[in-house]
């Protein structure tokens, strides 16, 4: 029986930017057990979010996470609208159909490229985050922001796209298929990535389900959940488009499901501006003047599954309890099932084939004593440890 | 005895090999950058980044480790290195002829920098590091059998001369190895071998930046890391020096023949690079496998196409 010893992922490493702690027990190369820390970037969203308005809240959650930031509002905007009951404009249906699926299509990219890197092949994460700039340029032209794109109110939308600018899009859109093609290829059939992500990592159909995972690592292993088609909000449900399913349920088929979602993605874009053609500008917003007291849940598919968010509202221009839950809270836990067994070299890829998402996830952190369980510091404790702190190091200059 | 100081550490070894193995660096980042839509650096900036390693940058030593060890494996990796750089570069220059026997001495001194590499890295006490320095050890099993089976691929095509500048004398008058099929077998094989001992993709995995964090050098910085980063330029210009007098027809710096001598460097040099662009880092066991049973498996049909005269 060799001797374990824990490889540290985290909270500062190169494999990911976020702070996030994991430790890998190891006995030589093969990863026994995984444990995971969170709570290094709390920021207390929730809370804020009983503080502000709901205009105001808008602009906060969609600042909860950088890359999707658009399925918090949209996800917040859906709760809303079920409290009220309003329906909202074709339009303005379209419209958020139009960003939720241009998010996605970064946000695919953007995973491609990291899971290149994370293998140690540069060149895709160079390659496909060079491809991403059409879209983020796009939604610049759209939106007026490369990213937070402001486009979400209760309603509707706050700014329309005009019917000059399909043409542009149209263009963009086709030039980037060719270059997701170009990706796909190269992804699909590098015999070293077949190597590299055959078979590692796997999660099987009932995993998924016991660990109740979502989104693309979900469909990678058969299951077709997608909220877009199980339960379908703005115009998802008017369109026509597939959801992509694979059956390995490996690194591979998670990166297969999302090139291949990046076509669905861009065929419903399309068809999007088909439909708005036919109905007149400007129409995009019901304005909600009250939104009564009751409660409301919205959820939306982000680019790593589901997103939800529940809100408690008492009549008054704020909630009363805000409740997010993003899809890595639930992803992240099956590490425990895809890492434990595998090499140390598998073991970061199939962290990193879920996309986690960790500031989506953060939670608050709360330091308790092993034995006992009972809590170690409280708030004040940590406010005079920090005041301590600031006069040891203030004495020091002195 | 000056004179042989003068040849270990200003020309052609330290100083001179290493000058070039940094502009071989720029080159490296320049083409990686081409390649991936970038700008890349400018020519002094690899320049810039070891001086200022070097001279400005604080040196941190490991609180669990062997400080005595974590040292003097930079020290001894890079004299390693300036020796082979020596041997390797004095017959092209036209310096000396060598002796009998140099290219087995090669073999050996080519293999330094790895072990030292492995001796601080388990000098350092980190497990990060430990881990790396298993899987170098590993990547030294794999390769080096390849390795020595090459050299005696080449010994045998050279009608069993043992010296570098025989070998070369041999290419220049009956034409290069490479221009045989067992030759081009025999240059694959090398090709894959020295991208593992200058550690570039696909066979980092000792470094590992993603998975392991630097491995092997992650507890490395200022001065003694500016020592490690000194025989990495060195190996990545004398590396692709060696696999162009031994398979390319050798190098010869007179007339017209120093403009070829450079571009057969050169090739070799983008063959590495490209290599490393267009591959993602192995596992360490697929790495082993390849090494052992494919390039192994290549080099032997390699030798048996030389006894068939091809």
């Amino acid at each position: 029986m060799s001797k374990q010893k824990i490889i540290p992922i985290g909270p500062y490493h190169p494999l990911q930017e976020e702070p996030e702690y994991f430790k890998l027990y190891c006995e030589g190369e093969k990863v026994v057990d995984v444990e995971w820390e969170t709570g290094y970037n709390h920021r207390g969203i929730e809370k804020l979010a009983e503080e502000k308005t709901f205009e105001q809240v808008f602009f906060l959650v969609e600042r909860i996470c950088g890359i999707c930031s658009t399925s918090h509002p949209f996800a917040f905007a859906n709760s809303l609208e079920e409290i009220s009951k309003v329906e909202i404009p074709d339009r303005a249906k379209y419209i958020r159909c139009i960003i939720g699926e241009l998010e996605r299509i970064h946000s695919h990219l953007l995973w491609v490229g990291l899971a290149g890197h994370f293998l140690g092949y540069d060149t895709v994460f160079m390659w496909a985050w060079k491809y991403r700039e059409p879209v983020l340029d796009l939604f610049e032209i759209i939106s007026g922001n490369r990213n937070s794109y402001a486009m979400f109110t209760a309603g509707g939308v706050r700014r329309d796209i005009e019917q000059s600018k399909f043409a542009k899009i149209r263009q963009d859109l086709s030039e980037l298929k060719k270059k997701v093609d170009l990706l796909t290829g190269a992804v699909m059939d590098d015999p070293v990535i077949h190597a590299r992500t055959k078979n590692v990592g796997v999660m099987t159909r009932e995993d998924i389900i016991d660990y109740a995972a979502l989104g693309p690592t979900a469909r990678a292993s058969g299951v077709a959940i997608d909220v877009r088609k199980d339960d379908p909000y703005a115009a998802y449900g008017s369109l026509d488009w597939n959801v992509i399913t694979a059956e390995e349920g490996d690194v591979f088929a998670k990166a297969k499901v999302r090139l291949l979602e990046m076509y669905e993605s861009i065929k419903i874009i399309e068809q999007s501006l088909e439909k708005m053609e036919k109905i007149p500008e400007g129409d995009i917003l019901t304005t909600i003047w009250e939104i009564p007291e009751g409660i409301g849940m919205g959820h939306a598919e982000a680019p790593r599954g589901e997103v939800f968010h529940f809100v408690k509202t008492d009549g008054t221009n704020s909630p009363v309890r805000h409740k997010i839950r993003a899809p890595s809270y639930m992803n992240i836990a099956t590490f425990k099932k895809s890492c434990v067994g595998q090499t140390i070299s598998d073991a970061a890829i199939s962290l990193a084939a879920v996309d986690p998402c960790y500031c989506c996830t953060e939670r608050m952190a709360v330091a308790c004593d092993h034995t006992s369980g009972k809590q170690i510091l409280d708030g004040e404790a940590l406010i005079k440890r920090s005041q301590d702190k600031t006069r040891e190091i203030k004495n020091k200059v002195k | 005895m000056a004179e042989q100081l003068f040849y270990f550490f200003i020309y052609p070894g330290m100083l001179f090999a290493g000058i070039i193995g940094i502009i071989f660096a720029w080159a490296d980042r320049k083409v990686t950058a081409r390649v991936q839509f970038r700008q890349g650096p400018p020519v002094l900036q690899p320049f810039y980044d070891f001086i200022k390693l070097l001279l400005v940058k604080e040196t941190i030593l490991p609180k669990n480790g062997s400080v005595i060890f974590f040292l003097l494996a930079p020290v001894l990796g890079l004299f390693g290195a300036t020796a082979a750089a020596v041997i390797i570069l004095m017959p092209a220059l036209g310096l000396t002829s060598g002796f009998r026997g140099d290219i087995i001495v090669l073999f050996y001194l080519l293999a330094i920098p790895t072990l030292m590499f492995i001796v601080g890295a388990l000098a350092s006490g980190n497990p990060l590091s430990s881990v790396g320095a298993s899987r170098e050890i590993k990547m030294v099993l794999s390769y080096e059998l390849s390795f020595i089976l090459i050299i005696a691929g080449v010994i045998l095509k050279s009608e069993m001369t043992l010296q570098l500048n025989e070998i070369m004398a041999l290419q220049q008058s009956q034409g290069a190895f490479i221009a045989s099929l067992s030759g081009i077998v025999m240059f694959i094989a090398a090709l894959v071998v020295i991208q593992g001992k200058a550690g570039m993709v696909p066979f980092d995995m000792a470094e590992a930046e993603t998975e392991l964090a630097e491995g092997i050098f992650m507890e490395y910085s200022g001065t003694a890391y500016a020592i490690i980063k000194y025989t990495k330029y060195i190996l990545l210009f004398i590396l692709p020096v060696f696999i162009a007098e031994i398979f390319l027809g050798g190098l010869h710096f007179e007339g017209i023949h120093i403009l070829w001598s450079i571009l057969k460097v050169l090739l070799v040099l983008v063959l590495m690079i490209l290599i490393r662009n267009t591959n993602p880092r192995l596992k360490i066991g697929q790495a082993m496998r390849f090494y052992l049973l494919w390039i192994n498996l290549l080099v032997i049909a390699g030798l048996v196409l030389h006894y068939i005269g091809i």
